[in-house]
């Protein structure tokens, strides 16, 4: 017994122990070594104007990206979920191909319809609608729109299977008693779905804030999110022990929020 | 059983998020087709000369070959290491499951660049100690994909077990059975399609790792989203937009494929 489980169970977590967990303890101990021994770091990250006016954007940009996304899939999820079967072949090519391609393709792709010589720009001068490119890309208008498109197919997940879950003889008796269409929907289906609404809610948002290559490139620089500050503060501005404090203290918000959003799921299981 | 359908506002809407899915997939294709240097527009006049580009140039070529065997070792090791994880945790019901499946999916769930920063950190601790497996060469970079996909190979078996009936396995222990070949003879057999598709998930992720590969490369382990980044950040390099045509048709064609493959099963059953 004991030596099944070491040679089933132990590779695995001895491997990540130690490319994962022991390095991260290294990359904390940056945060209080570097450039000298104490909380400096910390107290930089949580005081320093130009931390908090990132994180600040962080969390606004993540707080539109998470409402836009988890309604935007809403809407399709419950087509894929309840449309025809022609309606629901279509959501799911419209839903799976996007999901695999990577997310440098998507944000590509963001740039050639937005940039100021991309598509619609070209197009709406030619048109004669715009006499001067109108800017989209390279702020945070960019930056939402890109991270929405990678994050909706990621929200439908939770919530199909939480519209999957939906009792029919519910909605069949909510309209026999003369419910109208909007009211079944607002009053009775989407609580029912509640579940996987945080889900989708909770999952986008986590994401979110960790984004990196999205707001790197839809962003131009302009509009920094905490990720690519951590990356700049450790390539090009050296300043390895503020970088690694900040990685720390967005580890321990992920795993907080986590934490909350579990314990919370678990509670409405009952 | 008589079914609400949707409404016409709802199919509307959901058309709506079907174009603002699909669009910035179907806007490279024109991009590529241009004939200047830059990111534009062609009007009136094509040109395939960025697609010759990555025939000519042989750094796409190395990038290519570079991604597949970095994602080919790194899945192979997700597989095997999350295999043998996940058996123990169905077989064994270990006390702590919760903590080491915790332990298993960290990666998983801690935002990207925390895991970049942690594995820039172990690869430049091992770069001082040997010179093959560390920072900017292909096995570090595989080693560090292993780290980062193994946690979705664990939750794509931990799946699969969950749907096989426990009963096979207790009636094979019963005549006699020992581990290996309840594994390999009994458990395995009926979770190969869970197998196949965590090689093929964690495959395509190590494939279009961008996050982390950014931080343990610099200019000799260039894997294809790095050389793309690369030709991203400065000047927009067209060529990208052939590459990018040349990716999503294949991921179309394989998901219309399926779609198909499946309507045709489904139809002569």
């Amino acid at each position: 017994m004991i030596r099944s489980r070491l040679f089933l169970l132990g590779p695995l977590l001895l491997f990540l122990a130690a490319t994962y967990l022991i390095p991260f303890l290294g990359v904390v101990r940056w945060s209080v070594t570097l450039p000298e021994p104490g909380l400096g770091q910390y107290r930089a990250a949580l005081t320093d104007p130009l931390v908090q006016s990132v994180m600040w954007r962080t969390l606004r940009v993540c707080a539109t990206v998470t409402a836009l996304s988890v309604t935007l899939a809403y809407a399709i999820t419950l087509v894929w979920v309840r449309g025809g079967p022609v309606a629901r072949a279509l959501t799911e090519l419209c839903i799976l191909i996007p999901f695999w391609i990577s997310v440098l393709t998507r944000a590509f792709g963001w740039l050639a319809l937005l940039s100021n010589k991309g598509i619609l720009n070209s197009w709406a001068q030619n048109a004669g609608l715009l006499s001067e490119p109108l800017t989209m890309v390279r702020n945070e208008f960019g930056v939402v729109v890109g991270m929405v498109h990678f994050l909706v197919p990621f929200a439908v997940f939770p919530l199909a299977s939480a519209m999957k879950a939906v009792d029919e003889r519910v909605l069949l008796a909510a309209r026999g008693m003369g419910a109208g269409r909007a009211r079944i929907f607002w009053q009775v289906f989407v609580p029912m779905t509640r579940s996987g609404i945080y889900g989708a809610v909770l999952l986008v948002f986590v994401f979110a804030l960790g984004f990196f290559v999205t707001p790197a490139i839809l962003g131009g620089g302009r509009s920094v999110m905490v990720a690519e500050l951590i990356y700049l503060r450790i390539f090009q501005s050296p300043d390895w022990g503020l970088g690694a404090a900040i990685s720390v203290v967005l580890m321990a918000g992920v795993g907080a929020l986590l934490a909350v959003g579990m314990r919370q799921a678990r509670g409405g299981e009952r | 059983m008589m079914r609400l359908r949707p409404g016409m506002l709802a199919l509307t809407l959901a058309a709506l998020v079907a174009v603002f899915l699909l669009m910035p997939l179907v806007a490279v294709i024109p991009v590529s087709l241009t004939p200047t240097r830059y990111l534009s527009v062609p009007l009136g006049e094509w040109s395939l000369r960025h697609y010759r580009a990555l025939l000519d140039n042989p750094a796409w070529a190395q990038g290519i070959w570079l991604s597949i065997r970095i994602g080919l070792l790194a899945s192979v090791v997700a597989t095997l290491l999350a295999t043998a994880f996940s058996l123990g945790i169905w077989m064994l019901r270990p006390a702590f499951a919760g903590l080491m499946m915790g332990l298993a999916l960290m990666p998983m769930v801690a935002p990207p660049v925390v895991s970049a920063l942690t594995l820039y950190f172990f690869l430049t601790t091992l770069s001082q100690v040997n010179g093959i497996v560390a920072y900017d060469t292909w096995a570090g970079v595989a080693l560090a994909h292993a780290v980062m996909i193994a946690p979705f190979a664990v939750v794509l078996l931990t799946v699969a077990l969950n749907q096989v009936d426990r009963r096979i396995d207790l009636a094979a222990r019963s005549m006699g059975a020992g581990l290996g070949t309840r594994v390999f003879r009994v458990i395995l057999p009926n979770i190969r399609f869970g197998l196949l598709a965590a090689f093929f998930l964690t495959f395509v992720l190590s494939w279009e790792e961008i996050g982390v590969t950014l931080f343990i490369t610099s200019v000799d382990a260039v894997t294809l989203p790095r050389l793309m980044w690369m030709g991203l950040r400065d000047n927009i390099d067209p060529a990208i937009a052939a590459i990018s045509v040349v990716l999503i048709a294949l991921v179309a064609l394989v998901v219309l494929g399926k779609t198909v493959w499946h309507l045709c099963k489904t139809r002569n059953m």
